[in-house]
């Protein structure tokens, strides 16, 4: 049996289980196939799970509980989510053969509810990058044109979501590594509202501004999802205790009224002419819908980039200590010395990336760089937070583009940091303020898919999805499919 | 203390493992004593995505502390990390709170040997992990143990205002019974529950600035930290007056020849990249808060000896005694409520059962008495049903777990001060021993003696002597 994900979303697959006209197993069956036929050009999985998943799937069809719509439903994990008993590696050599005792709530709310994870996706090393291009183990191909990045580090996911190969995938986001990816493949992307979604067994890069989130080629979809992860964990006390509302119930397609913000800032050098073009057209299309559109001013978003990178590379310079060698995953042979074991296994355990932020963090961190660079940059979160606020006590949503170009071409920037952390100018201020951000798609360039950003307040999900579902009816982009479609 | 033309300053950082019910962090148990890594989950071992949670009960004990010596309860904590690596620390940081302490500008009121009283400022108070155990085998290897890992611990770092090695040893005596009788440690020496980090610099008389400061580290025992300082004290003096220059350095103490040994020279301060812990959220300690603890927080030794003194009329030597642990005096309070006469209760505690626990070298909560049982013993005493001569033997057995009461029952170790019967037995002894009535009025008075052993034996030594004793003469001047 072969079943497109192109032609059936999750609420279409969910009936067709319920109503038995396929079971679990079929299902099943079906998406480790689809993965079988697109993976060697898409590279999209480090590894499937095929027999744990099959006999998960055995085990819904004889329970036949389909009480959640994602029950019995396939997709496929992000590598930096733990999966128990199941290889779980971050997408770096240090953590090569390492197997978690433990899920990963959200893996573990995934499971509860009867979704069946069929496997792990390629990503960049720790989450960080913007192309997967600096995972240990291989490159991931732009689902559009796999000449071209699938954008980063949730590159895997994202490809194998826009490939068609499952029908949802969860990421993750620091910087921006759900949004931009999803831009880059034409699908929609949710970074929640920090603390909406717990992270425990998610593989810290920086902890104040990872982010769980799902993939999913429509905006329906997105929130059915999100609908199961959010939540507050009592193992995550920087999750939310808020109750968590019916993240489809402002699906009505209606935006007449909604206050939309546009910062010029979101406009300003760097950002690809026709991008911008595409993203103006697409914010054109939702005031023509009865949307109000304003101008507005982040004034501090210029220096988001300098103060994400030190805050980020910080707390992962910390959060990165603990894999010495000495207890799991990697280690070093032929070492002298306890010293020598660390500086070893980490050396030939990390890659340059990894390296680089390792450095960056800890010297922003010591003793005479501290006032510098972590303080100053905690300063300017806070002020980037009162530019949020100030907009938001007019408006609903703001609303950008997601990333300044469309995906560039393998091997095109990874020699060049700079130019890789610049790209992410759009979508770190809303991970530094902890705000919800959505991408859908805007358009086409070249061939090649455009992000429309929306950003909410925070814990106000609802409204971006209600923005972002307004516009993907009324422009009817997801039906446009990549080549790889006609695999199935 | 003077040392020749110098004069010494102290400082102490003393750091107490708390003994809550689980890990500052995780809900692993603390619990000493067991096989390596059993108290353990995989945030202690520092697994990837695993996330640490704040244990509510470590920041109360924290504020006990804090509150019992007079320190400010910070309205705002938040954690902070400080980063290192070694096979004890699985995170690589330790959790601490170096920016915003739970306690500040405390004191403890020290006694000295000579009777007065110095007050040694508490600069700060912190809650902080406590790191796993490295051991080096014989083997080749080295074994971690983190069952340790992650206690939780109070550091309480004190303002240099110790003058001499016998001040500190008076200040770790009194701040471990201040710290006893907040109830969060036990605070056992052996067990490492209580360490000293020490720091020591002389300057000349009249000096404006202090000396350098010599630090050493992880002292377990207060005889050893008195040695070091005066060691230490000795050594700097020295090398003083021969014109040499104190490096700050960590030294290290070396109980065999009661000297401290060089570890390492100090260039510049560690950098351990303090930065607020991103997992966690702070956390605000609002006045009920702080209230409801001190409402929970056990009375002080002092106030404990004041009352025994002024309430129930015990002497301060005693009063003294019955303080010298929390168990102790804990136990004498219940047993003065369950209704013991408060100077019997004393005298049992510091005599009978001290010396109990002293043969059988336990604690007092080890052994099976209870302040109930005690207090029915006491009471058995006092009501005359029982003799104190009786009461040695059901003294042995509240100590084996049995209850006074139908102990001294079961076992015929009963008074009989009735008078009707005591009446009986006096008037057949009498009629059987005229030759005694004689002696008696002839003035023996070793005559009532013969008789009242005759009683005892007839009442099988269950007479009240007292009464018995009344009795015997009023019925003899009947004769």
């Amino acid at each position: 049996m072969t079943i497109n994900f192109f032609d059936n979303d999750l609420t279409s697959l969910h009936e067709k289980l319920v109503n038995k006209d396929i079971t679990t197993v079929d299902l099943t069956q079906a998406t480790i196939e689809n993965i079988e036929k697109t993976d060697n050009e898409l590279q999209a999985f480090l590894r499937t799970n095929s027999d744990e998943a099959l006999l998960q799937a055995k085990k819904i069809d004889e329970q036949q509980n389909f009480s959640n719509i994602l029950s019995g439903l396939p997709l496929a994990l992000k590598d930096n989510l733990a999966t128990n008993g199941i290889q779980t590696t971050g997408a770096s050599h240090i953590l090569e053969g390492f197997k978690p005792v433990y899920d990963a709530t959200v893996v573990d709310k995934l499971s509860t509810v009867g979704a069946i994870s069929v496997g792990k996706t390629n990503m960049d090393e720790f989450a960080m990058g913007g192309s997967t291009e600096t995972s240990y183990y291989k490159k991931t191909a732009n689902a559009w044109d796999h000449t071209k990045v699938p954008g980063g580090s949730s590159g895997g996911s994202a490809a194998a979501v826009a490939g068609g190969q499952v029908p949802f995938a969860l990421g993750s986001d620091t910087g921006g590594s759900i949004r931009q990816p999803a831009a880059f493949n034409g699908i929609v992307g949710l970074k929640p509202t920090y603390g909406r979604v717990s992270r425990w067994g998610l593989f810290a890069m920086a902890s104040s501004l990872d982010q769980v989130g799902p993939f999913t080629r429509t905006v329906k979809d997105n929130a059915l999802v999100l609908n199961t992860i959010a939540g507050f964990d009592a193992k995550d006390s920087t999750s939310s205790n808020r109750d968590v509302p019916d993240f489809t119930s402002k699906l009505t397609g209606d935006v007449k009224g909604l206050k939309i913000a546009v910062p010029k800032e979101y406009f300003g050098e760097g950002i690809d002419p026709k991008v911008a073009t595409t993203v103006k057209a697409a914010i054109a299309q939702l005031e023509a819908m009865g949307a109000t559109v304003d101008e507005v001013s982040l004034p501090h978003t210029k220096y988001g980039v300098a103060a994400y990178y030190i805050i980020m590379s910080s707390e992962a310079s910390s959060n990165l200590q603990r894999y010495d060698g000495v207890r799991y995953g990697f280690r070093a042979d032929n070492v002298k010395n306890l010293e020598d074991l660390y500086i070893k296994t980490r050396s030939e355990g990390f890659g340059d990336e990894v390296k680089r932020r390792i450095m960056l963090g800890t010297f922003s961190l010591s003793a005479g760089a501290y006032d510098a660079f972590f303080k100053k940059a905690a300063k300017i979160r806070t002020l980037l937070i009162e530019d949020f606020n100030k907009v938001f006590a007019n408006y609903d949503v703001i609303v950008g583009p997601t990333a300044p170009t469309v995906a560039y071409g393998l091997g095109e920037e990874i020699d060049d940091p700079t130019a890789m952390y610049l790209a992410d100018v759009l979508t770190i201020p809303v991970n530094l303020a902890g705000l919800p951000g959505l991408s859908v798609n805007a358009g086409f360039v070249d061939g090649l898919p455009v992000g429309l950003q929306i950003i909410g307040k925070p814990f106000d999900e609802a409204t971006v999805y209600q923005t972002g579902y307004a516009f993907e009816q009324a422009s009817r982009l997801f039906e446009q499919r990549p080549n790889i479609a006609k695999k199935y | 203390m003077a040392t020749g033309n110098f004069e010494t300053t102290i400082g102490l950082e003393v750091h107490v493992e708390m003994q809550t019910n689980s890990k500052l962090m995780s809900p692993s148990p603390v619990h000493y004593g067991d096989k390596p890594n059993e108290n353990t989950n995989v945030i202690d071992f520092g697994y990837p995505g695993v996330l640490p949670v704040a244990n509510k009960g470590a920041i109360e004990f924290g504020m006990r502390a804090a509150l019992a010596l007079h320190a400010t309860v910070s309205p705002f904590i938040r954690w902070d990390r400080k980063n290192y690596f070694y096979p004890d620390n699985p995170k690589a940081y330790q959790t601490t709170q170096s920016q915003t302490p739970l306690g500040t500008n405390g004191y403890l009121d020290v006694t000295l040997t000579d009777g007065t009283v110095k007050r040694v400022r508490i600069k700060e108070m912190h809650v902080e992990e406590d790191a796993g155990k490295n051991t080096h085998g014989a083997d080749g290897y080295s074994y971690v143990d983190l069952n340790r890992q992650g206690t939780p611990l109070i550091e309480i770092v004190s303002e240099p205002d110790i003058a001499s090695p016998e001040e500190a040893y008076a200040y770790l005596e009194q701040l471990r019974q201040a710290i006893l009788f907040t109830g969060i440690s036990e605070a056992k020496m052996q067990e490492g529950q209580m360490r000293a980090d020490v720091n020591i610099s002389i300057r000349p008389f009249g000096s404006s600035e202090y000396g350098t400061k010599v630090e050493m580290k992880n002292i377990n025992s207060f005889n050893y930290v008195r040695n070091a300082l005066i060691f230490e004290e000795k050594r700097q003096a020295e090398v003083l007056r021969s014109g040499g220059v104190i490096q700050q350095e960590t030294r290290r103490y070396n109980e065999p020849t009661k000297s401290t040994i060089l570890m390492r020279v100090k260039e510049g301060a560690d950098d351990y990249r303090y930065f607020p812990e991103p997992d966690l959220a702070p956390i605000t300690i609002d006045d009920a808060w702080i209230q409801k603890v001190a409402d929970e927080l056990p009375k002080s030794a002092g106030d404990r000896q004041r009352d025994y003194v002024s309430d129930l009329g015990i002497e301060a030597y005693d009063a003294e005694v019955l303080t010298q642990t929390l168990a102790m005096s804990d136990f004498y309070d219940a047993t003065v409520t369950a209704g013991a006469d408060a100077k019997r209760a004393a005298n049992y505690l510091i005599g009978d059962v001290n010396a109990f626990m002293n043969k059988h070298q336990i604690e007092l909560q080890d052994t099976q008495l209870t302040p109930v049982h005690l207090a029915g013993m006491i009471k058995l005493i006092e009501a005359g049903t029982i003799s104190t001569k009786q009461a040695k033997q059901v003294f042995e057995a509240i100590m084996a777990g049995e209850e006074p009461e139908s102990f001294a029952k079961k076992n015929g170790l009963v008074q009989i001060s009735d008078p009707a019967i005591l009446l009986g037995w006096i008037t057949e002894v009498l009629d059987n021993n005229p030759q005694s009535i004689e002696d008696f009025k002839g003035g023996k008075d070793r005559a009532t003696g013969y008789l009242i052993g005759q009683l005892m034996k007839m009442s099988k030594g269950q007479a009240n002597p007292g009464v018995m004793n009344n009795m015997l003469l009023e019925e003899l001047a009947k004769r």
